[in-house]
């Protein structure tokens, strides 16, 4: 059990290390650099850049050393907790992340809460009565929130919660609240715009976590050992919420691995569409501007998330299936 | 057979279909048969002739779209009063205080009765605290006796362990455990040896007539294995298609056979005596899916006694013929 531990946490540790070079190749895999997009922009507005200033800010930023020496200087860096600067906001990318980060943990959680409490408690009625009338309703409205891209529902949302309600939907604070510090009225106002988020990213997840628990639970409910529960003279209740929910609920645990990063990235047109201050369209601006410190952290955030969450629902997955705890099949 | 005590379960006329897309299936079709307090019923016939559906339509676990449509299930209770299992609500009260309470079921497969993600002593404590009024302290104290009781090792580790840590036949041995730990007056064993090695068959069997002596339990044993019939049972009943073909006494079925398919199965059995390098006689044909039933006699297509215009003309009823003994074949009529 504890080699089991120490194995995942060695892997966990390499798979970081992998990501953060991955990453770090990714974002220097288009041609220029961030001066280059800099002069690009430079020049759109009418001022122009020499190429003396451009190479004194290429060496001020350390862009003209070899790829390496970059790369071990970012991670270096890296391990000491400094990010370094978001190049296109001349403030460090800790300051630039920090908050969005924090909204955007906030939003997902919100999401995966959501997506959960609908999904589980449908796809379990799907499966003990499959195909009665409602699991066809289910199956139907499923396949619907599947098949309509985030965006465009969170457009018909915004649409509908405007025209119809008056509500003022887009972002995750009233005008008021936006630049104000944090307080109690603030988070109020902040749990007053989380659920239109976190339905809309929510939708397409329940759609595919109803369909996962039908047919895991059907596979269960035709095991012999829900016979015997029944046969011990069980109420019916008890015997499906018992046994055979219980059992199909394992594989779930092992999906809070990367349900967060897949919110995180599956989020950005719906953000920008919803102007949610989360870490996707910043993502995207950063990547736009070719600016690889605040690309890079984030792309390794992510990676990091995904591989922590992956310990953590493995450690879970041992707590709650015994299978696994003795090493066996 | 038929004694002066009440039998302890009567079936009646049992009759259990699965309504499906392609047409209904009667699995069980007019079944009918007494279990005798305290004695050993096995229930033989080929895979597919509704032992296994007998046996949940009993306890009422019939899964969808399976549904009783006829027919009596009557128990006899403590007091002397015959309920009709039929006539309960599966899912209500008392049905469900008579499963696991006075009924218990042992099943075919050890490996996957027992749900993977609890200890045993979980299900086996669950059964104890359901029926009887007792502390969860009470209960595991009884669990542990349960587990004792049918030869389980170290019992006081064992209930915290669970089913994949334990061997095939110990695993059936906490199953069997499971089935008695409330005191049933009757334990439906549907092919409890199927699943395992021959020596733990014996031992598995050895275990159940050792309890049903020690508690005067009555036991209704399926199985398709005449060999666990001839050792177990002390009454018969041969199932062909979800009918009675005969019933009788062990001694009765084993030397005297009556009807041609109780014969051909036992002339299918090889014998120490038998010739050597001589192809054993089995039974022509193979059971017919119950949606093509043939008319009649549903055993006619593969009788050497078919008698034509009478067997595929009309269906024969389970009649009697001599002491105790019963029979559904036109030769006896």
């Amino acid at each position: 059990m504890l080699a089991y531990i120490v194995r995942r946490l060695l892997l966990a540790v390499m798979t970081v290390w992998a990501i953060s070079v991955l990453s770090f190749m990714i974002i220097h895999l288009p041609p220029g650099d961030y001066v280059t997009s800099y002069i690009a922009s430079m020049s759109a507005s009418g001022s122009a850049v020499s190429e003396g200033e451009a190479q004194a800010l290429r060496q001020q930023l350390g862009l003209d050393q070899p790829i390496t020496i970059q790369y071990l200087k970012w991670m270096g860096l890296m391990l000491q907790g400094n990010f370094g600067m978001a190049m296109e906001w001349g403030r460090p990318v800790s300051d630039v992340i920090g908050d969005r980060l924090t909204l955007t943990m906030v939003i997902s959680v919100a999401a995966i809460i959501f997506t959960w409490g609908i999904a589980l408690p449908i796809g379990i009625y799907s499966a003990v009565y499959p195909y009665s009338f409602l699991d066809y309703v289910f199956t139907f409205i499923g396949f619907i929130g599947l098949a309509i891209p985030g965006f465009l529902l969170a457009l018909v949302v915004m649409y509908v919660g405007f025209a119809w309600f008056g509500a003022n939907v887009g972002g995750l604070f009233s005008p008021d609240f936006a630049e104000a510090p944090w307080s109690l009225e603030k988070i109020w106002d902040l749990t007053k715009h989380l659920p239109i988020p976190a339905i809309v990213l929510g939708v397409a997840g329940t759609a595919q976590l109803i369909r996962i628990m039908r047919s895991n639970l059907l596979d269960e409910l035709r095991k012999p050992y829900v016979m015997t529960a029944r046969a011990r003279g069980l109420s019916e209740y008890r015997v499906v919420m018992r046994y055979p929910v219980r059992v199909a609920l394992n594989p779930f645990v092992s999906t809070i691995g990367y349900l967060l990063p897949y919110v995180v990235s599956g989020s950005i047109i719906v953000s920008l569409v919803l102007s949610l201050p989360t870490v996707g369209p910043l993502l995207l601006k950063a990547l736009i501007a070719q600016d690889m410190f605040l690309a890079g952290t984030i792309i390794l955030l992510l990676g990091v998330m995904t591989v922590i969450g992956t310990f953590i629902s493995d450690l879970l997955l041992m707590w709650v299936d015994p299978r696994i705890r003795f090493g066996r099949e | 057979m038929q004694t002066s005590t009440k039998p302890l379960l009567s079936v009646r006329n049992l009759r259990t279909s699965f309504f499906q897309d392609e047409g209904t299936t009667k699995a069980v079709d007019g079944a009918s048969f007494d279990v005798s307090p305290g004695k050993t019923l096995g229930i033989v016939g080929e895979s597919g002739c509704g032992k296994s559906v007998t046996a949940q339509s009993i306890l009422r676990i019939v899964d969808r779209p399976g549904r009783i449509v006829g027919g009596e299930i009557l128990l006899t209770r403590e007091d002397g009063s015959q309920t009709d299992l039929v006539k309960l609500e599966a899912s209500g009260a008392e049905m469900r205080s008579i499963r696991g309470g006075d009924i218990g079921l042992v099943f075919q497969e050890p490996m996957t009765s027992f749900s993977p993600v609890h200890t045993i002593g979980a299900q086996l404590v669950e059964a104890v605290l359901l029926h009887n009024e007792v502390t969860p302290k009470e209960a595991r104290r009884r669990g542990i006796e349960a587990l004792r009781s049918v030869g389980i090792p170290k019992p006081e580790r064992r209930i915290d362990e669970y089913s994949f840590e334990l061997s095939g036949g110990l695993r059936q041995r906490a199953m069997i455990a499971v089935a008695l730990s409330c005191d049933p007056r009757l334990l439906i064993a549907d092919e409890p040896t199927t699943a395992l090695d021959v020596t733990t068959q014996a031992q598995i069997l050895d275990l159940l007539r050792k309890i049903q002596q020690e508690r005067g339990m009555a036991v209704m044993l399926i199985t398709h294995n005449l060999g666990v019939i001839a050792e177990m049972a002390d009454d018969v009943v041969v199932m062909y298609l979800g009918r009675v073909v005969e019933q009788g006494s062990v001694d009765d079925i084993f030397h005297d056979p009556k009807h041609p398919y109780t014969k051909a199965l036992l002339q299918s059995i090889p014998s120490i005596d038998s010739a050597p390098r001589v192809k054993l006689p089995t039974i022509s044909g193979s059971i017919p899916h119950p949606f093509n039933r043939p008319p009649g006699c549903p055993f006619h297509p593969r009788c050497a006694a078919f008698i034509p215009g009478r067997c595929d003309a009309a269906e024969p009823a389970l009649k009697a013929v001599g002491d105790g003994r019963q029979v559904s074949c036109f030769l006896y009529e």
